[in-house]
């Protein structure tokens, strides 16, 4: 899908949805949009419906200590353009909805940051553990993971 | 293709369908691994099978979890490279590559030309030993074991070369943040040219062997298809991607190293199948080489790592950059405090996602043409669990 209009990624979404984006960076060279967590399956389903970014890459969790933070990358093919999109949590209780249903590649991406961080993905097809044994007590990416023996 | 179980009244050709003379017949649920020849590593796959046929395919995962991502967090940054090998071992200069652009890029350093050399011919040989030892394991998973040894052979010439520069046979951690760590040792680039031209001419003999072997068309031809909109849908690159259709090479779409400077075609086919994913690697052992002898043919003079400082600090901030493979798009998200430990690194591996492919591709297939389409995908767990 190429792009008609001279507007950014991030212009078309914040015409669209007016008060998700509440930041915007750039991580060396990918545009990071900070999304409102209500919003962002919708944000989600535009970006790659209406802007074609329709190659999921990456989910990340990252436990920045006083919140918890997922971050989707995606890419544009045709343009080799990617995009990050991402959205700050509560630590104690970190749930976002999950991407998976728009992207069929973040499912285990999600579930992997389920597994290692703990964060909820609201709508996930199967959100269990999977890299470490099912029967795991505790989160050991976080930051205050300490091993119980 | 698909297989419906049928009465077996009708299989013997009795047409009355109001008795049917049924066997009783149950679904089993099998384990495939983690300890299996053919899963590639410690990989459990869950079938469910009705007689022969894979109703439903669920891959266990994390046997050979290592906590990868956590380290990254306890280690410096030159210290992690070595941690870096572990991940896909049989591209382990791929991993080194791929950490070190993370850092470089994060501080914008410049590695020297020698450097960047080493690293484009280091990076290539180990593709193509990586393909060898796909294209032997392939061939052996589906019955045809004398393939192995031949790939074996040549990929020991391959290693021989890496020992010779670097010390190790599969994990190097060859690459320094800046560069390259060894400098190639005299005699080093004639020993290159002779195996190049050793595999080069194996590989036609190995084709000549294999490729056109009717039962190995048979097992390979229209088995697991893979749409290239499902394929672009799940994450899929490398060849899953090109031989679906698409000719989208990281090397060529976001050129990182010198890579822009090399000619060199992008094996595609349409194919979708299990034949496709098979005819794009070989062809790239084909173009590996061509890379790999135009690289030692402009081989300059010069320094083999930059001046970095004695403590590595990226600045605060985050990237987000990947290399081609040999199992696809392999990917590292950094994020830095501004300390001399990384605050958060997540590593995509190629394989990770493929893997999750393994149901909707396994599903209604034979368990026989399941192996085939597992080794097709070529997984390698060390990057699956990191």
């Amino acid at each position: 899908m190429t792009e008609a209009s001279s507007l950014t990624p991030e212009d078309r979404i914040r015409r669209q949805f007016p008060d998700a984006v509440l930041e915007a960076t750039l991580a060396v060279d990918v545009p990071t949009l900070v999304v409102d967590p209500a919003q962002v399956e919708a944000v989600a389903r535009y970006v790659k419906d209406e802007l074609g970014y329709k190659m999921p890459v990456l989910a990340t969790g990252i436990d920045r200590k006083d919140s918890m933070e997922v971050v989707w990358h995606v890419l544009h093919v045709e343009s080799g353009q990617f995009l990050g999109l991402r959205v700050r949590l509560d630590r104690d209780e970190p749930q976002v909805a999950s991407l998976a249903p728009v992207w069929a590649g973040m499912d285990w991406h999600e579930r992997e940051a389920f597994d290692l961080l703990g964060i909820m993905f609201d709508g996930h097809p199967d959100l269990r553990r999977i890299l470490l044994p099912d029967d795991w007590e505790g989160f050991p990416l976080r930051k205050d993971y300490t091993a119980i023996d | 293709m698909q297989l419906d179980s049928q009465p077996l009244g009708t299989l013997a050709g009795i047409d009355d369908e109001s008795e049917p003379h049924h066997i009783h017949t149950e679904e089993i649920r099998i384990n495939m691994g983690p300890q299996h020849p053919s899963t590639h590593g410690v990989l459990r796959l869950m079938l469910t099978l009705d007689g022969e046929v894979v109703k439903e395919a669920i891959p266990h995962i994390g046997y050979l979890h290592r906590g990868s991502e956590k380290l990254a967090e306890r280690h410096t940054y030159p210290q992690y490279v070595t941690q870096s090998d572990r991940w896909d071992y049989l591209n382990a200069m791929g991993n080194n590559q791929m950490w070190c652009q993370c850092v470089e890029k994060l501080m914008e350093i410049k590695v020297p030309e020698r450097a960047e050399y080493l690293r484009v011919i280091t990076l290539e040989l180990n593709r193509i030993a990586s393909h060898l030892l796909w294209w032997g394991a392939f061939g052996l998973d589906i019955g045809a074991m004398s393939l192995f040894l031949y790939c074996f052979r040549e990929r020991e010439k391959i290693l021989d070369l890496l020992e010779m520069i670097c010390g190790a046979r599969l994990t190097y951690s060859f690459m320094r943040i800046g560069g390259v760590g060894y400098d190639a040792p005299p005699g080093w680039v004639e020993r290159c040219f002779q195996t190049l031209d050793d595999v080069e001419r194996t590989t036609g003999e190995n084709e000549e062997l294999f490729s056109g072997n009717e039962i190995f068309l048979v097992r390979a031809q229209n088995v697991g298809p893979l749409p290239l909109d499902v394929a672009i849908d799940y994450g899929c690159t490398g060849p899953i991607l090109r031989g679906s259709g698409m000719a989208y090479d990281i090397r060529r779409a976001h050129p990182y190293s010198i890579y822009d400077r090399f000619d060199f075609d992008i094996p595609t086919s349409r194919t979708t199948d299990c034949m496709g994913r098979y005819v794009v690697r070989v062809e790239e052992i084909r173009q590996s080489i061509r890379i790999c002898r135009a690289a030692l043919k402009q081989l300059p003079e010069g320094e083999i790592v930059a001046k970095t400082p004695k403590t590595i600090r990226p600045p605060k901030g985050e990237v987000y950059t990947w290399i081609e493979s040999p199992r696809g798009a392999l990917g590292g998200f950094l994020v830095s405090d501004g300390t001399a430990n990384p605050y958060r690194f997540k590593i995509r591996p190629p394989s990770f996602v493929h893997l999750q492919v393994i149901p909707y591709l396994l599903r209604g297939t034979k368990v026989a043409d399941s192996v085939a389409i597992l080794g097709s995908i070529d997984i390698v767990l060390g990057e699956v669990d990191r």
